[in-house]
């Protein structure tokens, strides 16, 4: 359970004096919950992110999880990153045990359980690879396996399929969604794809730019597992696109003058046989 | 080989330049009769000495430059100065502290060696990715001793290596020049037992002996080892 309540960050910045990246974000995620978090891009998601994995500290405000204020970095929160984050001089197998090492168990006993994450992402064959020896979408398995061979409370997760291509993130999703129904991990996930999110979510939030904030909640209400067909999953998937084609607007008047105007229709619905919209 | 035959017949160097054949007479009387085992292993020794305090500390050094600011502006850039002192510099200073003995040569072979092996892991270390020493600290390895020997150390791997290639180099050339002051055994010291009795082959045979442990050492062992471990983390494709 993540709460986190008014918190606040800006960074220094050389001509002006303080830039405000996260101005009074409160939200929570429940035990078990998956929740996203889409909003343009450079408006404090990773930041975000970050303060709960405990890498920054929050300037203001308060983030609990499960009660305890974070205090910094932990082995119940892991966060898988963008760009995967393994050890060059590690095997697959090694770098999914390396917490598991730090945790004092023996050799056999963490083999077997980094064994065990590596199947569950289909990579059983390739436990002796180097992670250069590996494509993006199985180093990102393997970052996932990593995190779930820590057995965390929560996950947390900052575009993890953003570098790959179509089909590898789609069986990703899955499998996600699959690990997550069977652990009943709490995740928060970051993405810039909206169907993704609404695909893999109970909860969609969105934010707004300059300064980062929590602008809107979409709840995602249809059956699990959530289909593409689901007419309310493309209903959402639409209100949500429309609420950040204005955000994004917003972000490109502020960089290129008032003058540059985005036509609505740049933005319109996707259609249902595209594979889903990213900003 | 014929043209330095024909040099030394014809220019008429004299005891001043060996033959090909009178160094390779020196070669095998130094191997056969000679202490010229004992002089390469007793320079070995040393040099090997030298070199594990040098890399120990130089990459404790280089470690505490990256990970403190204050320390890194005000010893670090002392050892920036420091590096560019020859290291035979420091002899008379070793004289008076140990005497002409062998910790003078394995002190100024140490102090050699150490500067640049500093900067060196000062620079891998400083070159870590955020992303790794995250992804350690929420994996538990704390900031401690865990951190550094199972994260920092294979990350900054390959910067250490080049470090340790030039500290070797460097370690060798001071222990070489340290050796020919102080007494004792080694080769250093056979160069300059040789000059006292005009012994040109022997010199020429210890100063080619230098050349090809300085070459096989750093061909055959560090390189080699390097290249081995930077293609299988694939550090090199
Ligand atoms: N260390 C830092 N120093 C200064 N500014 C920073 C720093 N880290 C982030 N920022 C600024 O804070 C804002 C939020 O950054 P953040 O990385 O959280 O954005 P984001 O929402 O994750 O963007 P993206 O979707 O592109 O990943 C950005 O404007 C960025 O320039
Ligand atoms: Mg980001």
């Amino acid at each position: 359970m993540i709460e986190i309540s008014n918190v606040g960050k800006s960074f220094a910045e050389r001509n002006r004096e303080h830039y405000i990246a996260l101005d009074q974000v409160s939200f929570a995620v429940k035990k078990g919950e998956f929740v996203s978090l889409v909003g343009p891009s450079g408006c404090g998601k990773s930041t975000l992110l970050n303060m709960i994995a405990g890498f920054e500290k929050a300037e203001t405000g308060i983030i609990e999880v499960n009660g305890h204020k974070v205090k910094g970095p932990g082995p119940d929160r892991v966060v898988v990153f963008q760009e995967h984050g393994l050890f060059p001089w590690l095997t697959v197998l090694d770098n999914v045990a390396f917490g598991l090492k730090q945790r004092g168990l023996s050799k056999k006993e963490r083999h077997s359980i980094a064994l065990e994450q590596i199947k569950a992402v289909h990579l059983s064959k390739f436990i002796d690879r180097y992670p250069h020896q590996l494509s993006g979408g199985m180093k990102q398995r393997v970052a996932i396996a990593r995190a779930l061979a820590m057995d965390p409370d929560i996950l947390l997760m900052d575009e993890p399929f953003a570098a790959l291509d179509e089909q590898t993130r789609s069986i990703l999703q899955k499998d996600l969604e699959e690990i997550w129904v069977k652990t009943q991990k709490t995740i928060l996930f970051i993405t810039h794809n909206i169907r993704e999110a609404v695909m893999l979510s109970d909860r969609v939030l969105v934010m707004s730019t300059q300064p980062g904030k929590i602008k809107k909640e979409f709840i995602v209400q249809a059956a699990r597992p959530h289909s593409i067909g689901d007419p309310l999953i493309h209903h959402l998937e639409s209100k949500i696109t429309e609420e950040l084609a204005d955000e994004l607007e917003k972000v490109v008047r502020e960089e290129m003058g008032d003058e540059y105007r985005i036509k609505k229709n740049t933005f319109s619905i996707p259609s249902v046989d595209s594979m889903g919209f990213g900003i | 080989m014929i043209a330095w035959d024909l040099g030394y017949r014809y220019l008429h160097w004299g005891w001043k330049f060996p033959s090909p054949l009178q160094t390779y007479q020196a070669f095998v009387d130094g191997f056969t009769q000679g202490h010229l085992w004992g002089s390469i292993s007793a320079s070995l020794r040393r040099l090997l000495i030298s070199f594990v305090i040098s890399i120990a500390i130089g990459t404790t050094l280089g470690f505490l430059f990256a990970r403190f600011r204050f320390f890194d502006q005000t010893f670090g850039f002392l050892v920036v100065a420091l590096q560019t002192v020859p290291s035979i510099a420091w002899l008379p200073f070793a004289i008076i502290w140990f005497g002409l003995n062998d910790t003078a040569v394995i002190f100024i072979t140490t102090i050699g060696a150490t500067w640049t092996m500093s900067m060196a892991s000062r620079t891998g270390i400083m070159n870590i990715s955020t992303l790794h020493i995250r992804a350690a600290q929420m994996m538990g390895t704390g900031n401690g001793f865990r951190m550094f020997f199972q994260v920092m150390i294979p990350a900054a791997f390959p910067h250490l290596m080049t470090g340790i290639r030039v500290a070797w180099a460097f370690a060798w050339r001071a222990l070489v020049a340290g050796e020919l002051v102080a007494k004792g055994v080694g080769l250093g010291q056979m160069l300059q037992d040789s000059r006292d009795i005009g012994d040109t082959a022997s010199i020429l045979c210890v100063v080619i002996i230098i050349a090809i442990i300085g070459t096989i050492s750093d061909h055959l062992c560090f390189k080699r080892l390097e290249d081995k471990i930077m293609l299988r983390f694939g550090y090199i494709k």
